[in-house]
């Protein structure tokens, strides 16, 4: 029998627990969750203000699902670990011994030191339940909204409130949209999409200062506004991992198993930094089905199964007022561009290497998996149809044996 | 478990399970009034390969990656069988990212759907199946 200890309860933590049940049915399991929620789907809180989703169905699991695995759910935050004894101690001094550690902490919003911030009154950030729930009783249909951050969280919010508030500006540095999703070409269809439905940008611009209901830009420019969002960007929470002595970079490093460079202490998620196989590199790939491999591979190693995560890339499938996008993989400057524009919407492909280094669709989406799988398998495109694969998607860009196993067989 | 598979060697491309599909999955009870003259969401389709036609539907993966990355956790196995909480999804299409296959995609209202095995409708067993003309779709265990 082993005791289990995580630390967080979003979805690597669901992910960690459904690995170590895979393994280990018996054995105890106690998470440390720093909100006070079970856990719940986090990019579901823009959809909730959108009126698309509600509180209840955004619980990622069912309601037994803690009582189901045999887990005890603490609701507080751990604030120090030490390695040597395996000890764990929370925010009221209780301590937990563990002998098999996930760490599940996820990431916080970045908020630069502006000049003038405290004078801001109805200023948010946008990663939690709560966050949504203060903003959305902040929200009046004449509100000005101004958002900083015209990345994936910052124009989520943006649609999220798009038709509960009076206008919403959004600014990024950036001279683009998605900027760490998107190229130029793309990120410009998506932006048009989103002022066709009433969002405003000023790109290349960001705010620099603040009084009460005003922002101060680099470019001089001043925005008024009721309500300010800052979604800057998020930063992984290592704090804890480097105190108990993992090495850490933007991120916890992690190994294939997600061990971490201490012995018995895993992490898997937002806060960590594994391999990106598209890039080669260790990043941080935020991203929800990433949180949920990793802590599953997590969960399976530390109940000593055998699991490993090592064709994870950068992907993501995001809509805007029902334009959907769907991207994978790196675009190196250096590829080959297949570029077309299926049903009025956009594809770009990047190949190098002989390999689909990555994607980007926007409108027609139909089974992009196939592409996704392309990329993250790094197929030899000589084993394709290349015709066919820049065409569109579809199982008829393998070769006849190959589709028959896929779709003959167990798979 | 039984799970549906394509015999490319006898698929004739007549599109039928398309039409079978959608009708089962319509919940109503003319084909007529699930099919005339509208677009139809089936959640099989057929492909085309240098001639050759088969048909493309959820495999019901053992190791499903459209389960592990729904980010609304709307996505299920139940005794093997990969299913959609259509009132969870918010039609994000993760699982379209994801999909190897590209079996599953946005149906009529947004939401994603995909082949369910027709268990739950007034089918009881995959339609496509049971209406193909030449066998060229089975339901069995391999
Ligand atoms: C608005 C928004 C939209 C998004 N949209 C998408 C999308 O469309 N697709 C996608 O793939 N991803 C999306 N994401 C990203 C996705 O939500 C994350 O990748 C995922 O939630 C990460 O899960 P996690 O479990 O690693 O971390 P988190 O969900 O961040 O959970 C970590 C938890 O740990 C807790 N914690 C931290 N430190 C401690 C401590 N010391 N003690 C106790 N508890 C602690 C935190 O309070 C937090 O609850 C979105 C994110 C946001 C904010």
């Amino acid at each position: 029998m082993s005791e289990y200890v995580i630390v967080g309860n979003g979805v690597a933590a669901a992910g960690c627990i459904e690995g170590i049940r895979s393994a280990d049915t018996e054995s105890s399991i106690t998470v440390i969750s720093g909100e006070d929620h079970p856990v719940y789907s986090r990019p579901l809180i823009s959809y909730y203000l959108e009126g698309r989703t509600t509180i209840e169905k955004m619980n990622y699991r069912p309601a037994d699902f803690y009582e189901k695995n045999k887990v005890k759910v603490i609701y507080s935050r751990a604030e120090h670990i030490d390695s040597k004894k395996q000890t764990i101690t929370l925010t009221d001094k209780q301590k937990l011994k563990y002998d098999k550690l996930c760490l599940c902490t996820g990431s916080s919003p970045f908020v630069p030191p502006f000049e003038g911030l405290d004078a801001v009154e109805k200023k948010f950030t946008f990663m939690t339940m709560d966050d949504s729930l203060a903003l959305e009783k902040a929200l009046n249909p004449e509100s000005r909204v101004l958002i900083v951050g015209a990345g994936l969280i910052g124009l989520k919010c943006a649609e999220g409130i798009a038709e509960r508030v009076g206008t919403v500006t959004v600014c990024d540095l950036a001279d683009r949209v998605l900027s760490s999703i998107m190229d130029n070409e793309c990120a410009a269809v998506m932006q048009a999409h989103l002022e066709k439905h009433g969002i405003s940008f000023m790109l290349g611009d960001t705010a620099v200062s603040f009084d009460k209901d005003k922002a101060h830009m680099k470019s001089g420019a001043e925005v008024g506004f009721d309500i300010l969002v800052l979604a800057v960007g998020v930063r992984a929470e290592i704090s804890l991992a480097k105190e108990a002595g993992c090495d850490t970079d933007r991120g916890i490093i992690i190994d294939e198993t997600m061990l971490t460079t201490v012995s018995n202490i895993y992490a898997a998620g937002d806060c960590t930094q594994g391999l990106d196989s598209a890039s080669g590199e260790k990043r941080v790939l935020a991203i929800l089905p990433n949180a949920y491999m990793q802590g599953h591979c997590a969960g399976v190693n530390m109940a000593g199964g055998k699991e490993a995560v090592t064709n994870a890339v950068p992907m993501n499938s995001i809509g805007f007022f029902g334009l959907h996008s769907i991207t994978a993989g790196i675009y190196p400057a250096d590829s080959e561009i297949y570029e077309d524009h299926p049903a009025g919407g956009i594809k770009r492909l990047y190949i190098k290497n002989g390999r689909l280094a990555g994607y980007i669709l926007i409108g027609e989406v139909d089974r992009a998996g196939i592409y996704t799988a392309l990329v993250r398998e790094k197929t030899p495109l000589e084993e394709v149809d290349t015709a066919r694969l820049r065409l569109s998607p579809s199982l008829a860009v393998y070769k006849a044996d190959i589709r028959r196993k896929k779709l003959g067989g167990v798979v | 478990m039984k799970r549906v598979y394509v015999n490319e060697k006898w698929c004739l491309g007549c599109r039928l399970c398309e039409y079978n599909c959608a009708f089962a999955n319509s919940g109503l009870d003319s084909m007529v009034k699930a099919l005339k003259d509208k677009p139809i969401f089936p959640r099989v389709h057929i492909e085309e390969a240098e001639g050759i036609t088969y048909a493309v539907s959820c495999r019901h993966c053992k190791d499903p990656l459209c389960v592990k990355s729904c980010i609304a956790g709307a996505i299920s196995i139940q005794d093997g069988v990969i299913k959609i909480d259509k009132e969870k999804c918010v039609g994000c299409l993760t699982c379209v990212l994801v999909c190897p296959y590209g079996a599953v995609a946005a149906g009529e209202n947004g939401a994603a759907q995909k082949c369910e095995l027709c268990l739950a409708n007034s089918c009881g067993e995959p339609a496509c199946v049971a209406g193909c003309p030449n066998n060229a779709i089975v339901y069995e265990e391999r």
